[in-house]
Order: structure tokens, then sequence, then C-alpha cells
């Protein structure tokens, strides 16, 4: 029989990004918390210290932050009439593990999604029309609009120094930002990072092609910054080793340098750290959770009773939690009904290379995560549909991370795989070449979805996830649009070669493209259409809350963490304000 | 005190050799050394751009990932059924990369024998070439292995001894970085990432460096003032 420990106000099942963001909020409200993380405890110092954190084969080839497939991983099929079979070894995105979550490894490009991303449907219905939307894209609304969220954008983005430069300061249009966002209340909290010369030579393309050029925004700090919590970042030194890494610098807003030293000292937390949540507990009439049982660091079942549930375990593993707990109706591919696992999306990129002449050196290990310069010209519903039959965009930016030589030693098309040839052709370009990125969203579909396993367990017996999914026929439309204007810019960019390919199908599991997995338990104002409400909380079991890209009803142009995280916020004070004085739905269903 | 040398009567024994110039191999026999110095050697060539894989040591690199966790399968799922799937599903075979490579080295020890002009290492470099693209374009079957996934491996393993940090083996005189311009470990590029176009000629540096103490910066061609002259 599981040990039983005494009950607590709350539990986090994952303390990563959307854990650390509940746990401050809730002790503060002076709840007793305790925080499960099936990882390790780490820091800063001394677990990410230089130069042995600049190890390109042990971090981004052999993805030590990366959860361990060995202990748990997911299957993978195109379509439901095929056998899925499980990634055993994380390739094309790569889910975290230990305290602060996959965003201490994460790059820090930090954007809003923006008004027509949260009113997708209806904005493309007032817009184009009904018919405009294909039969089969599910595509929703999200029940929170981008005016409710922009407090929560501020506080998150203050939080974490997120450096940029507004292009939209309320109301007011202001060139040299990104002219196209919704508008925010105040400037970002620090100016942008420095631009590198790829970047630079992309500005001037675009500029002279009319476009609205802006620096990338990013958590890759460009100065010193205190944030609200006291807890103090320094510069970025552009060392190219971000994506993937910790950060030696305390440079990188993650949880481990914006508010876990603070919420780790509050008398109201504890952390627990290699605790696997196996399940929620319900009660009898499976209406009210009690509590969760987890799999404590020697393996033995501990039961720990709470009044609250906060899931935050990154987007699939939070579907697969409500599946594993029979919390909400499994989504049936056929039947079209149910609602956990529905409507899963990912990203659609694509990577044109502008290969230029020897006298020009790019220096692509000069980098940080996030720092380039783009265009959002291409991005939502930032351009005119009507005539182009398809939904959704990309931001196209010269955003080059790194030139780690194991990952990055691009050659020209027809070069030979191995042998002098290919040597030379490597030596020729590295540092000659510059990248740039086709970041497309992906609708939500029918056919693409998460479920249970038949067949496949993890280190514990369970079942483990199944994810069906191939690009739909709407985002490969999209992605050759907008690789082809990425190459337009590319060929104006003054190279001798500028190549670049629309993303296609099939989808393949063992190219990295991003750890933007969205859906699963999105959220919605109709409980047959969505697993949790506007609030984040579980239509079925309302002292549940789930947090996540798993709530993104679809996926948009742009990268999904400062939306998480102005969601975690947006919950956290429903949860805080409305919840505690009176637990029940928040919503009635 | 004077050191004098003492000679316990009959273990007299050769000195050391001077140097060794390879390191010894942890997980190859010499067989399948004598297969992969050979096969890295085309892959990536020594010719007028520098060095190549074999002088990198990358076969030393490869023998210890091998010869390690990794090689035994660490943090790769490992549970059946194992069933052949798509390319896009990812690799699914039953082999760890260590179970992979021994497989694959004993069938082809096999099968270049056969062809009557013996090991790999005894053919011109064009026949090692036709060899390897055999493997690569043609696949057959390796004791179970799809000689294409080996050679996938292979070349994936002989590219990363190639540039990977020279602790792990390879990448021996930083030979990959230098032939690329890769600085290697350095933290701070503050002062040049708005040097648009600047040529950074610094010597690159390896984790086995300066480990712990702080790096200070300064590319060869525009040495800041205060450093000329020193
Ligand atoms: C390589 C990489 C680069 C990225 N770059 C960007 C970027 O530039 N911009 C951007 O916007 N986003 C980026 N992301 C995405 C970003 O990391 C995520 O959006 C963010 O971390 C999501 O936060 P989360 O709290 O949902 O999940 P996480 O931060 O992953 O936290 C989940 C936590 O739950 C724990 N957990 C899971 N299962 C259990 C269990 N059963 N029991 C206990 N604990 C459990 C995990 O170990 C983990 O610590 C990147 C991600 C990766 C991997
Ligand atoms: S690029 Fe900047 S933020 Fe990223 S790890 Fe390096 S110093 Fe830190």
């Amino acid at each position: 029989m599981a040990a039983r420990r005494p009950e607590v106000d709350a539990v986090l099942i994952g303390v990563g990004l959307v854990g650390t963001l509940l746990g401050r909020e809730l002790t503060r409200a002076g709840l007793k918390v305790v925080g499960l993380e099936r990882g390790e405890a780490r820091d800063t110092v001394p677990d990410f210290q230089g130069p042995q954190v600049h190890d390109e084969l042990r971090y981004a080839v052999r993805k030590a932050l990366m959860s361990d497939n060995a202990k748990e991983t997911l299957t993978f099929r195109h379509t439901s009439r095929g056998t899925a079979l499980p990634v055993r070894r994380w390739e094309s995105f790569l889910p975290g593990s230990g305290l602060g979550g996959s965003i201490v490894h994460w790059n820090g490009q930090t954007f809003r999604f923006q008004e027509d991303d949260f009113r997708q449907r209806s904005r493309l219905i007032e817009r184009y029309g009904s018919k405009f939307i294909p039969a089969d894209v599910t595509i929703q609304d999200w029940g929170v609009t981008a005016a409710e969220l922009e407090p929560h954008f501020d506080r998150f983005e203050y939080l974490l120094g997120t450096s940029g430069k507004a292009g939209n300061l309320q109301g007011k249009k202001i060139p040299g930002g990104n002219i196209f966002e919704d508008p925010r209340s105040r400037e970002y909290p620090t100016p942008p990072q420095k631009e590198p010369y790829g970047s630079a030579i992309f500005r001037k393309a675009a500029d002279n092609l009319g476009y609205h050029t802006y620096p990338q925004p990013s958590c890759n700090l460009s100065q010193p910054y205190t944030n609200p919590e006291g807890l103090s970042l320094k510069t970025c030194t552009f060392c190219g080793f971000c994506e993937r890494f910790g950060c030696e610098h305390f440079a990188k807003s993650t949880p481990l340098t914006v508010l876990l030293p603070v919420l780790l000292k509050d008398p109201n937390f504890e952390l627990r750290t290699g605790c696997n949540v196996l399940r929620i507990n319900l009660d009898g009439a499976r209406k009210t959770a009690t509590g969760v049982t987890y799999a404590g660091p020697n393996g033995e079942e501990v039961e720990q009773p709470a009044s609250l549930v906060i899931v935050g375990m990154y987007a699939q593993n939070n579907a697969r939690m409500l599946l594993l707990s029979g919390i909400g109706a499994p989504y049936d591919p056929a039947t079209g009904k149910g609602v956990v696992g529905r409507n899963y999306a990912y990203q659609t990129m694509s990577y044109p290379q502008v290969f230029f002449d020897e006298s020009i050196n790019i220096n692509p290990f000069m980098r940080s995560g996030a720092n380039g310069t783009m265009i959002s010209d291409f991005a939502g519903d930032n351009f005119d549909h009507g005539p182009l039959g398809f939904i959704g965009g990309a931001y196209i930016g010269e955003i080059m991370t790194n030139g780690r030589p194991i990952g990055f030693h691009p050659t020209p098309p027809g070069t030979p795989r191995w042998g002098s040839a290919w040597k030379k052709a490597v030596a020729r370009h590295y540092n000659h070449t510059s990248t740039i990125n086709v970041h497309g969203s992906s609708v939500a579909t029918r056919h693409n979805y998460l479920d249970l396993d038949p067949t496949y367990k993890d280190a514990w017996g369970l079942p483990l996830l199944r994810m069906t999914f191939d690009f739909p026929e709407n985002d490969l439309r999209m992605s050759a649009y907008c690789t082809e204007k990425a190459v337009e810019i590319g060929r104006s960019m003054g190279g001798r070669l500028v190549t670049g390919a629309p993303r296609k199908r099939p989808y393949d599991m063992t190219e990295y493209q991003t750890t933007h997995n969205t859906g699963g338990t999105i959220m919605g104002t109709d409980p047959s259409t969505s697993v949790v409400n506007r609030y984040l909380q579980s239509w079925d079991v309302s002292n549940v809350f789930v947090i996540g890209a798993s709530n993104f009803p679809q996926n948009g142009s742009y990268n999904p963490t400062d939306t998480v995280g102005a969601l975690a916020y947006w919950s956290a004070d429903a949860i805080v304000r409305k919840y505690l004085k009176s637990p029940g739905p928040l919503v009635p269903r | 005190m004077a050191a004098t040398a003492v000679v316990v009567p009959g273990c007299e024994r050769p000195p050391p050799q001077a140097a060794n110039p390879r390191p010894p191999y942890l997980f190859f026999n010499a067989e399948d050394a004598a297969f992969v110095e050979a096969a890295v050697a085309r892959l990536i060539p020594a010719d007028d751009a520098g060095p190549g894989a074999l002088e990198a040591e990358v076969p030393a690199y490869i023998d210890r990932q091998l010869a390690g966790a990794w090689g035994a399968g660490g943090r790769m799922y490992r549970s059946g059924p194992w069933l052949a799937g798509t390319p896009e599903q990812g690799y699914q075979l039953p082999f760890t990369p260590a179970e992979l490579f021994k497989n694959s080295l004993r069938a082809i020890a096999a099968d270049v024998g056969k062809s009557n002009r013996g090991k790999l290492s005894k053919l011109e470099p064009q026949e090692q070439d036709a060899y390897l693209r055999s493997l690569e374009n043609e696949p057959r079957d390796l004791g179970g292995v799809p000689s294409d996934v080996f050679f996938q491996l292979l070349l994936d393993m002989t590219v990363e001894g190639f540039f990977a940090d020279p602790v792990y083996g390879g990448n021996k005189d930083m030979v990959g970085w230098k032939l690329v311009g890769f600085p290697g470990a350095y933290a701070n590029y503050y002062e040049f990432v708005d040097q648009h176009g600047i040529r950074f000629t610094r010597p690159p540096m390896s984790l086995g460096q300066d480990a712990g103490g702080t790096v200070h910066l300064h590319p060869v061609s525009s040495p800041p003032a205060a450093a000329k002259g020193r």
C-alpha cells in the first residue's frame, strides 16, 4: 500500500515553468504547496559552469538535459491506420526534465500570441466567410482575449526581463518594433540585444523590400536587470551555447534565475524532486480530486492528498496525465467526440540558407539563443489570406542561435555527403552562411490527436502517450507561400546562392523542428469541444487546473512560452481571486 | 638525494616506448580497429585542406563512445515489440550502438574477405570508397543490421569525433575546429558580435584548458590597445 503524506492545500505536478509560477502565486496567497518534480534538483551554480557546460556533444547531441527516453517516451504514427512505434531517442522535439523544466534549455525567443490567434475561428469567418475554413480543420477560439491577457503578458515579461522593442505602445505604432503586435501597456523591460552581422544584412534586404523589420524579443538579456522578485540577471555574452544548454552567466531567464530562489525559501513551499507522479486520485463520484500518487526516488508509491491539483508537466504530459487518471472523455477520431487529446498541433518550419562570398564572415558562433532580425508581415493574419487559400502564417527572420559544428556545417545542394569534396565544402561555407527561419503556424485537424498507446509502457508500467500526426494540407500551402517570401529576401541579401524548400509531408520524427507541441487539453467555452474552461480549470473535476501549451486550441506563428506564462498568471489570478473564495466550477457547465 | 635506478634481477623490461602515437582501444579488437581506421580516413580524408579523421583520432572517439554508457544504449527506450516502422518513425532496431557496431563489423570482415582482396585497409583508396558507397547505397544485411543504417551511424560518429571537444578523444589538436574556424568553448563574444564581419583568428579553446578560469578574449586581428606590446 502506498505511504500517505499529510494533506496540503495544493500539489504541483511538475516544477517547470508553469509549476514554478503557480507555486509562487499560491504560496503567496497563503497556501501550503508541495511541488513534485520527476527530475533532479539543479542550479546555475554548480551545475551549469564553464567551460564544461560548453560541450556540444554532451548537451546538444546526446541531450543531457532532456528527459530520459529509457524511463518515459511516447509513440508515434502518421495516421490512425498505422502502428505507432516508440520514439527511442528524442530528435524532433526535446522535452526536459529536472527543476525548472524544459525552459532551462530553451532559446529565449519571446513573443505574445495575438488577438487573431485567440479568436482565430471567429476572426477568419468575419474576414473571409465560414467556407474559408477547410472541413477537417478544427481550429477554435480560446475563450480569452488578448486584452484580458495583456496584464499577464506584461507581468510575465517583467519577471523575465525580456529584451525587445515595442511596436505598439497603447495603440501607438512604433516603427522599428513589431508594428503588427497588439497594444502593450509599456515598453519591454530591457532594450533589444545587439544585432549580429547576418541579421544586419537581412534587415537591409527586408527594409528595401518594404517589410517591417524588428529585433527579435529575447530572454537572453541585453543588460543587467533586477526583476520584481528581487532577482538579478546579467548581460548575455552571445556564447553560442544556449538552446539545449543551461546558461552559466545568469543571462537567460528561466525559473532557476527569475523565481525559484525566492520560492524555495518560502516556508509554505516544499519541493520534492525525483518524484514521478503516476496519477491524480479522484473521489467516488469522480468529480473531485483527492490528491496524487507518485513514485518516490526509490520507486516506492506515495499518496499526497491535496485540495487543489495543478497539472504543469509540459504539453503532451499534461494530456497523458488526464488520460491516465480518467479525467475528461478521451477524443475519438472516428466520431469526433471526446476532448482529451483533441487538437494536437505542432509547428511548420523551413530554413532557407544564404551562401555568401568568402569575404563575408558571418561568425555563426557569436550568437545568443534569441537574437536576430525578423519580420511579421506574414505572421498570423497580418496579410490578406483571401486570394491565397490557406490559414495561418510564419514569422521570417535571420535567426541563428549557434555555430556548433557537429550540428551546423552547411553545404550547398549537390555536395557529396563525405570525402574530400564534402570536407572542402564544409570549410568553405561554415563561416559564410546565414540561415533564415520561417517559423510557421500549425492548424488543428480532425486527424491529429493524442491518446494512450495500447502496447508500449513506461518504466512504471503505465501506457505511453501515442501521438498521431502529419502535416495538414493547409500548413503545407502556408509553408510554400511563406518560404518563397523568405527566399526572395534571401536573394536580396547578396549571397552567391540561396536555397530553401518548404515543409513537406511526411512529418519526420528524426528531424528537429521545435519543442512547441500544443493541444491535447485545450481551453474553450464549450465543454463538448474543450478540456478546460477559460480559466484552465477542468470541466469535469473542478479542483484540477491544467496549464501549458496543451491549452492552445491550435498553434500560432510565434513561439509559445510567453503565452504559456501569461496563461499561467491568468489562471493563478482566477484561482486566488475567485476559486479560493468559493471552490467549485468557475464557469457553469 | 640523487635518484638511483634500482634493477630487480629478472624483471628487466624494455623502457616504455617514447610516445605511443595512438591511445589504446577499449572496445575495438585489432580487426575492428583496422576497418574503422581505414573507413574514417576515407570519410574525412587528410588532404590539402588539412588533417582528416584518422589524424584527428576519430577512431579513438568512436571506440570510447561505444565502450561507454551511450554505446550500451543509455537513455534509449529499449522495450519491444520491435517492429520495422517507416524511416520517419526513427531508429527501431533492438541493437544498442555497441551491438550494432559489433554485428556489422563481424559481418563486414567476412564480406570484404569474400571478395578475395582481403581487408578494407588493404584496398586502394578508390576501392575503399566503392566499398563504403556500396554499404551506403546498396543496403545489405550485416548480421541483422541493414548496411545503410550502420554506414549512417559510422558517418555520424565520424563527424562527431571530428568536431566534438578533444576531451572525448577525437578532434586531436582541434584540427576539426581549425578547419572551419570554430573557436570552441569560449564563453564571451559580447564585444565582437556587433563588429560586423570581423575575422576571428584566436586559436580555439577546449574544455580541457583553463578549467574554471576566466577567459579574456581578444581577436588577434585587432588587439585592444591595452593588450598591445604585451
Ligand atoms: C530545446 C528547446 C528550445 C526551446 N526554445 C523556446 C523558445 O525559444 N521560445 C519559446 O517560446 N519556447 C521555447 N521552448 C519551449 C519552452 O521550453 C516551453 O514552452 C516551456 O518550458 C513550457 O513550460 P511547462 O511548464 O509547460 O513545461 P516544462 O517547463 O517542461 O516543465 C514541466 C515539468 O514537469 C515535469 N514532469 C513531467 N512529468 C512529470 C511527472 N509525471 N511527475 C512529476 N514531474 C513531471 C518535467 O520534468 C518538467 O520539469 C523550447 C523548448 C526546448 C526543449
Ligand atoms: S547565449 Fe546568452 S543567454 Fe544563452 S547561454 Fe549564452 S550567455 Fe546565456
